[in-house]
């Protein structure tokens, strides 16, 4: 039993958490703003293509990693149009994107690489296998500190929990959730790019593999919070990460866990959480309200 | 005029998103008129064109519809391909459990049977497990929101996860054969197997799948139609969708229509086993739906949440789904994941209604009405 709980493992769950906590950082953003995202998955894949495309062209995989953020917002800039301007169904606009975001670099990889869906191998050495690592690290204290230290945070949570008296306080209440949904393609964005130039080397179709929705789980799991996030995000990953590591290992009666188990953990937790078993986790007020300006 | 309306939006709302696709077609360096030739005109040829057609058609009806009766009751099932995964196992372990002897995939002929029941009860038996294992997983959700006032969006998005792993783990460790490449399950029984049409219309060939489910398809538009708008349950139902404390005020327990709308829901989803399973593959195949429960959703607000819109909008996905196939193989740089692409821009445009009441609104069309 000791044997699996080593420094790689730990090691190994922190690498695993990164991209669910890139995005699930993404999200608190914009569900905290009272938008939805769902899109999560897609703006991961945007962030991933990109900058795996990028990188392969341009040989630096900062480039790479800033295309990609640029794809992550522009994609979440559709998801903000739809939901914010045109007052579009929150979940259906956000499914639409992570449909959208399965063709899209399918088709662009098939037509620029000759694939059907996956970029060319990119060099070792243009890999940026830690930075993000880091990055997803201070991005918590950084959520935290803006959000509850900031006078934009300040206005981020009014805007989420009672957009009227934001809006009856002067904040341009559409705005600040403009701002929001597009954080949350830029994070969301770094975590897909640490999935295709950090952890492996290339793009393939669907890399992500729900990871936007574990992202979303965590979310919500630590109850739309940076700190609890991050917790919940490291949870995960450790499942997922000892689920790597016990294959053919851990045999607690004789046979393995099959891996399937495992991988649904974060799933049932979040049902329960959601369901108020352990501690109510409470969704921002005005989550998936759209917010009209009375005329 | 109020069929020219409903008309419209869902029209428009094609017409731009293959406007859309073509000119990303067109950046990505090919001619996206070609592409629609091949995309659109190999579903019109008979008997191959149509035949695959409706048979693509068929699990989006299901789909489709399953969408369309949760959003009657203001709830979106995101979860209709947890619920026809978990569907489509127990069918096949029905089949499996009381289909008698089967060719195993070496040829060899084996039982796996409990015992052997005659198709008379076994078909109905498993026609039935795919609706009631649908709705049962579809009815979680809904009585966790009932109960718990928990989203039923991140439910069937996690029931979704539940469902796929666990069908995969049962078939991989308890129902796969051993030595078989393929992540499926052991063939179930002869006796449940569903006709092919083309064993009742002449010039139809059998290779091609289109089976009894697509008439059962056909069948659940129109109950889902009575069920809605005839029924006191149906009723109920699109009074909670419409405004819930005035449905809660009128006498309406709303946390039971949400129950009943899920498990309806699920049940319609869960019929996409018929097909699939009975129909088709005679086996439960791990990963088998092309997102069919994603697509439903775009074919549900295509069709605005009405059987006949559905019945529509599904055949013009099933063309879609049998012309990419096309577009794959014949295509230079074009793939058929145009289709996901198209699908995706049709679900943002239906979505942005208010964009066309914007910019149209003012030729007069659709000012008088709010639709």
């Amino acid at each position: 039993m000791t044997e699996i709980f080593t420094i790689a493992l730990i090691f190994s769950t922190i690498r695993t958490a990164t991209p669910l906590l890139l995005a699930a950082l993404g999200g608190l953003y914009s569900e905290r703003a009272g938008v939805i995202n769902i899109a999560l998955e897609g703006l991961m894949l945007a962030g991933a293509f990109t900058a795996a495309a990028v990188t392969h062209y341009t040989g630096s995989p900062w480039i790479g990693l800033l295309a990609g953020i640029g794809a992550g917002m522009f994609v979440a800039a559709i998801h903000a149009v739809a939901c914010i301007r045109f007052n579009a169904d929150q979940v259906v606009s956000g499914t639409a994107i992570n449909i959208l975001m399965t063709g899209v670099p399918a088709m662009l990889s098939g037509a620029l690489f000759l694939s059907s869906g996956s970029t060319p191998q990119i060099p070792k050495d243009d890999l940026i296998p830690w930075t993000p690592v880091v990055l997803a690290l201070l991005l918590v204290g950084v959520t935290w500190y803006v959000l509850y230290r900031t006078p934009y945070g300040l206005r981020l949570r009014a805007v989420g929990e009672n957009p009227e008296a934001a809006d009856a306080a002067g904040v341009n209440v559409n705005g600040v959730r403009y701002s929001a949904v597009l954080l949350s393609g830029a994070l969301a964005a770094i975590g897909g790019a640490y999935l295709s130039i950090g952890q492996s080397s290339l793009f393939t179709r669907n890399m992500t593999s729900g990871r936007g929705f574990i992202a979303l789980a965590a979310l919500i799991f630590g109850k739309w919070r940076p700190v609890q996030t991050m917790l919940a995000c490291l949870l995960f990953g450790f499942t997922e990460a000892i689920s790597i590591q016990m294959q053919g290992v851990f045999k607690p009666w004789g046979e393995e866990i099959p891996v399937q188990f495992i991988s649904i953990v974060p799933y049932v937790l979040t049902i329960v959480v959601l369901a108020g078993f352990i501690g109510l986790s409470r969704a921002p007020r005005a989550l998936g309200i759209p917010y009209q300006k009375e005329k | 005029m109020k069929l020219l309306r409903e008309l419209f939006f869902p029209l428009v709302a094609v017409l731009a998103a293959f406007v859309l696709g073509g000119i990303f077609v067109w950046i990505i360096g090919d001619n996206p008129f070609e592409t629609y030739r091949l995309l659109i005109g190999s579903a019109f040829s008979w008997p191959d064109g149509i035949g695959y057609t409706l048979f693509y058609a068929t699990p989006l009806i299901f789909t489709g519809l399953a969408v369309a009766v949760a959003f009657r009751c203001g709830l979106l099932n995101i979860g209709a391909e947890g619920q026809l995964y978990v569907a489509a196992f127990a069918t096949a372990w029905v089949g499996i459990k009381f289909g008698g002897t089967v060719v195993d995939v070496f040829g060899t002929p084996v039982n796996y049977s409990w015992m052997t029941l005659p198709t008379i009860i076994l078909l109905p038996l498993a026609i039935l497990t795919a609706i009631v294992v649908g709705a049962v997983w579809g009815a979680i959700p809904g009585v966790l929101k009932a109960r718990f006032g928990s989203h039923e969006v991140i439910n069937t998005i996690m029931l979704n996860f539940i469902a796929i792993a666990l069908v995969s783990y049962f078939t991989q460790y308890h129902f796969k054969q051993a030595g078989d490449p393929i992540l499926q399950s052991v063939p179930v029984g002869a006796g449940v197997h569903l006709p092919r049409l083309g064993s009742f219309i002449p010039g139809l060939p059998e290779r091609i799948p289109l089976n009894i489910a697509f008439l059962l398809a056909l069948l659940a538009c129109v109950l889902v139609y009575i069920f809605l708008w005839r029924t006191k349950w149906g009723y109920a139902i699109r009074a909670t969708g419409a405004n819930p404390t005035a449905a809660e005020y009128g006498g309406i327990s709303t946390g039971k229509q949400i129950v009943l709308a899920m498990a309806v829901s699920g049940g319609l989803a869960g019929m996409v086993a018929i097909n699939e399973v009975l129909g088709y593959r005679y086996r439960y195949y791990d990963g088998f739906s092309a997102n069919y429960g994603f697509t439903g959703i775009a074919v549900a607000l295509l069709g605005r949440n009405h059987p006949v819109g559905v019945l529509l909008s599904a055949l013009l996905f099933g063309m879609l789904i049998r012309g990419g196939i096309f577009v794959d193989a014949f295509s230079g740089k074009v793939s058929k994941d145009l289709v996901e692409v198209l699908q995706a821009i049709v679900i943002l445009f239906v979505a942005c209604e208010a964009l066309f009441r914007g910019s149209f609104g003012r030729f007069g069309l659709l000012k008088r009405s709010k639709v």
